[in-house]
């Protein structure tokens, strides 16, 4: 029992650190290899978008997953509360006003970076991220708010689908905005130049997506009875 | 060696993937021969009846996972870059992460029998089977971690092979000039990035419901049982897909080059390639005909199911048209393509019988339905990447294997493998039942069951053969001449054949790229970024309107691009 433990420790420590250096490594791979500098290919695409593009897809069917659970699930839990004792439009509708702002936001990062507007670039690149936290702090407010009302994910049905699917999408949101701040921290370094636009504008194709889901998930979840 | 644990480069992630894959692959064969000494006769005790549940849930888990699975990958790292024109992957760091996340996997899902809990459930994992009440140890703790951990690596390796395909193409490359090997590649790229979320999902609410006490599966709390069947389906169909369409695929070099003609009706045989992976993600119920859906689902399902499988008979009779008047060589590389014909053919008609409900219910869950996987994935999927194997060694070793040797590891392998499973289609309509550890005396199984025992362990001395040629050619093989393109050697209609590879230089002594490789000494070739396409027709007329296909061959290029 305590081999298999040490073990499962163990692989599931080594596997992180794996998939950490190898992430950052990649992460380096353009500055490091001269070799792997031209990245655009045949299409006049850079690889690195159209490999955003074929994950979004990936994501699509995700998140379809999902929601599909939740909306085959609603209605069918054997106890309260329901979704519409608990949940609280008008709130949420203020911070999904502030997720569809960001995504402004996101596109005046990204024009400023394509113009080498250092400032203006540091300032929307940070402003995302920090539209981002406002989304995110909404949201642990309001999952606080519905464990205190009685709803957890052991709860019924809606509490298992509902935090499953919404904690889902917040961690995309938490990687993004951890995103945001590396692109951040890499202008404050000087490191973010205009050849650099494309890490931008894959950044903003992921972040643009997470927000369209929010789209779909508070029409889904919140507005239809 | 250390070179071979940080190397990035797409030949040497290939031969890490293949390598490793073969060890996984004997680790199940060994499962395998256990299953069917325990069966062998009736009230056998070789194994107890919970290590029979590991071992089939075990044999199942890693011959599609670890073996088939990297098998293809194998393949795709070492020729779809070659076969492209491209001087590596379009992330080749990435694509040495997905390789060792896919060995951690492996090895995580193997520890399960060092803590003494192996997974046990069956491959599906059905709920609520996998529930804490019904497996309270930590085996399907073991088996939904590692299937998750697969899943990542599998994903990265797709979106990286896409990128490859799409974007890396030498000029002159169009879609519809690419080795048909190189269009099943992307069609099961595409594939594994649609059909891995939805099981992704499926692990985290089993994860969900196993640690932290969610009701997804919990019948008692509102919950649907079928919820884990639909999500394990949409991806488990797409999967058989997954697993035999890079066979097509190496099937698609392989007869044309060995009849001397080119392959009939190419496009089509792509279309029908595409289109097998479009229906593909419409037929997942119909593993579940016997859950109870209904006549309008099953009808659905059914039709469907029966739609399938026009574009794959569409490829067996271009397949058959192809060697149709050819100058055959009949190689090894040969017979294991005619053999993957004929076999997938007999696992074909198995398949449509069960498209149809009410036969269905009939074979469910009986050895019918073991007989007929078998017969699609071992003498599809296996006599397919055998063929390929042969085809492709002399390109990756720069050795011949031994052809005697390898036409009598093929009728070995392919008598061993008839005599294991054609009987079990016989055990499974008198209803003989899957996944059941022994059976009795009088139920009429036993001697069709040693009959098949038997079987087993010919298609473990076939493998033993290969391993055998393969150790004879790394030692002491028949160098290949030149380019290694043992097999263009016809005299006759020299551009006609497929192996688009043979005017590339052999590998092992020039690298296509990557750092590791090039920093042995020899010095690099004039890159395949500068390879162009000269077409023998004009240079409007597309490329397959003519009788040859593909009618394109490498040229170096005097211009370098960038």
């Amino acid at each position: 029992m305590a081999v298999g433990a040490l073990t499962h420790l163990a692989i599931v420590i080594a596997g992180t650190l794996v998939t950490v250096v190898g992430a950052f490594r990649l992460a380096l791979e353009h500055h490091r290899t001269p070799a792997h500098e031209h990245q655009v290919g045949s299409l006049d695409l850079d690889h690195r978008k159209v490999a955003i593009w074929v994950f979004l897809g990936s994501e699509c069917f995700f998140f379809g997953t999902l929601i599909a659970t939740y909306l085959a699930y609603k209605g069918k839990s054997v106890v309260g509360p329901e979704p519409h004792q608990i949940l609280d439009i008008p709130l949420t509708t203020i911070s999904t006003f502030d997720l569809l702002m960001s995504s402004l936001l996101m596109v005046l990062a990204l024009a400023a970076v394509q113009r080498d507007d250092r400032r203006q670039a540091r300032l929307w690149l940070f402003g995302t991220a920090f539209f981002g936290l406002i989304f995110l702090g909404f949201q642990a407010y309001e999952f606080t708010h519905f464990v205190r009302e009685g709803l957890t994910l052991q709860r019924n049905l809606f509490g298992s689908t509902f935090f499953v699917l919404t904690g889902l999408h917040g961690a995309h949101v938490t990687i993004g905005v951890v995103w945001l701040l590396c692109l951040w921290l890499l202008d404050l370094r000087g490191n973010l130049r205009v050849t650099d636009a494309i890490k931008v504008e894959v950044a903003g194709l992921y972040w643009h997506f997470v927000d369209i889901v929010w789209i779909a998930i508070f029409t889904l979840v919140y507005l239809i009875p | 060696m250390s070179s071979w644990i940080t190397t990035v480069d797409h030949k040497r992630v290939g031969i890490l993937y293949g390598v490793t894959a073969f060890a996984f692959f004997l680790l199940g064969g060994l499962e395998a021969l256990l299953i069917r000494l325990q069966l062998a006769s009736p009230g056998a005790h070789v194994v107890s009846a919970e290590a029979y549940n590991a071992l089939f849930t075990m044999h199942g888990t890693t011959m599609v996972f670890l073996a088939i699975m990297p098998f293809n990958a194998a393949f795709f790292n070492y020729m779809v870059p070659l076969l492209i024109g491209a001087r590596d992957v379009a992330f080749p760091r990435l694509n040495a992460l997905s390789y060792w996340i896919f060995v951690f996997g492996g090895i995580f899902l193997n520890a399960s029998f060092l803590a003494g809990t192996p997974p046990d459930v069956g491959w599906f994992g059905y709920a609520n089977l996998t529930s804490k009440q019904f497996s309270p140890s930590h085996s399907v703790d073991f088996w939904l971690l590692s299937l998750q951990v697969l899943g990542v690596s599998s994903m990265i390796s797709a979106i990286n092979f896409i990128v490859t395909i799409l974007n890396m193409r030498a000029p002159g490359m169009t879609l519809m000039r690419m080795p048909v090997f190189v269009w099943m590649t992307l069609v099961v790229q595409f594939l594994i990035v649609l059909a891995f979320p939805p099981i992704t999902v499926g692990l985290i609410f089993l994860l969900f419901d196993r640690y932290f006490g969610a009701h997804f599966f919990d019948v008692a709390a509102g919950g649907d049982l079928h919820l884990w069947q639909h999500l394990f389906w949409i991806f488990g169909h797409p999967e058989v897909y997954i697993l035999i369409l890079p066979a097509f695929g190496i099937v698609s070099e392989v007869l044309p080059t060995f009849a001397r003609k080119p392959l009939f009706g190419a496009p089509v045989v792509i279309y029908s390639g595409v289109l097998i992976g479009f229906f593909g993600f419409g037929v997942w119920s119909h593993h579940m005909f016997a859950a109870g859906m209904g006549p309008v689902a099953d009808a659905a399902f059914s039709i469907a199911t029966m739609l399938i499988a026009i574009p794959t008979g569409v490829k067996i009779f271009n397949w058959l048209a192809t060697l149709w008047g050819g100058t055959i060589r009949t190689t090894t590389a040969l017979h294991f393509a005619v053999g993957l014909v004929g076999l997938f053919t007999i696992g074909g008609l198995s398949g449509i019988m069960h498209a149809s409900p009410p036969v269905d219910l009939q074979q469910t869950d009986s050895y019918f339905v073991v007989a007929h996987l078998h017969y699609v994935l071992i003498g599809g999927s296996l006599f397919g990447l055998f063929a390929g194997a042969y085809y492709w060694w002399p390109k990756i070793t720069g050795r011949l294997l031994d052809e005697r040797l390898g036409k009598v590891q093929f009728w070995v392998l392919f008598a061993g493998f008839n005599t294991a499973f054609f009987p079990q289609h016989y055990l499974g309509a008198i209803g003989m039942p899957r996944r059941i550890y022994t059976y009795a005396a009088d139920a009429g199984f036993a001697f069709w069951n040693l009959v098949s025992t038997v079987g087993a362990f010919g298609i473990a001395l076939g493998i033993l053969l290969f391993m055998g040629n393969a150790w004879r050619s790394l030692r002491a093989g028949a160098p290949t001449r030149g380019t290694g393109a043992r097999w263009s050697g016809g005299r006759r209609r020299r551009r006609r054949h497929t192996t688009s590879t043979r005017s590339l230089p052999s590998s092992p002594a020039t690298p296509s790229g990557g750092r590791n490789m090039v920093a042995r000494g020899s010095p690099p070739p004039a890159p395949p970024r500068a390879t162009i396409f000269t077409s023998p027709h004009p240079p409007t007329g597309p490329s397959w309107s003519g009788s040859a296909w593909p009618s394109w061959r490498w040229a170096r290029s005097p211009i370098s691009r960038s």
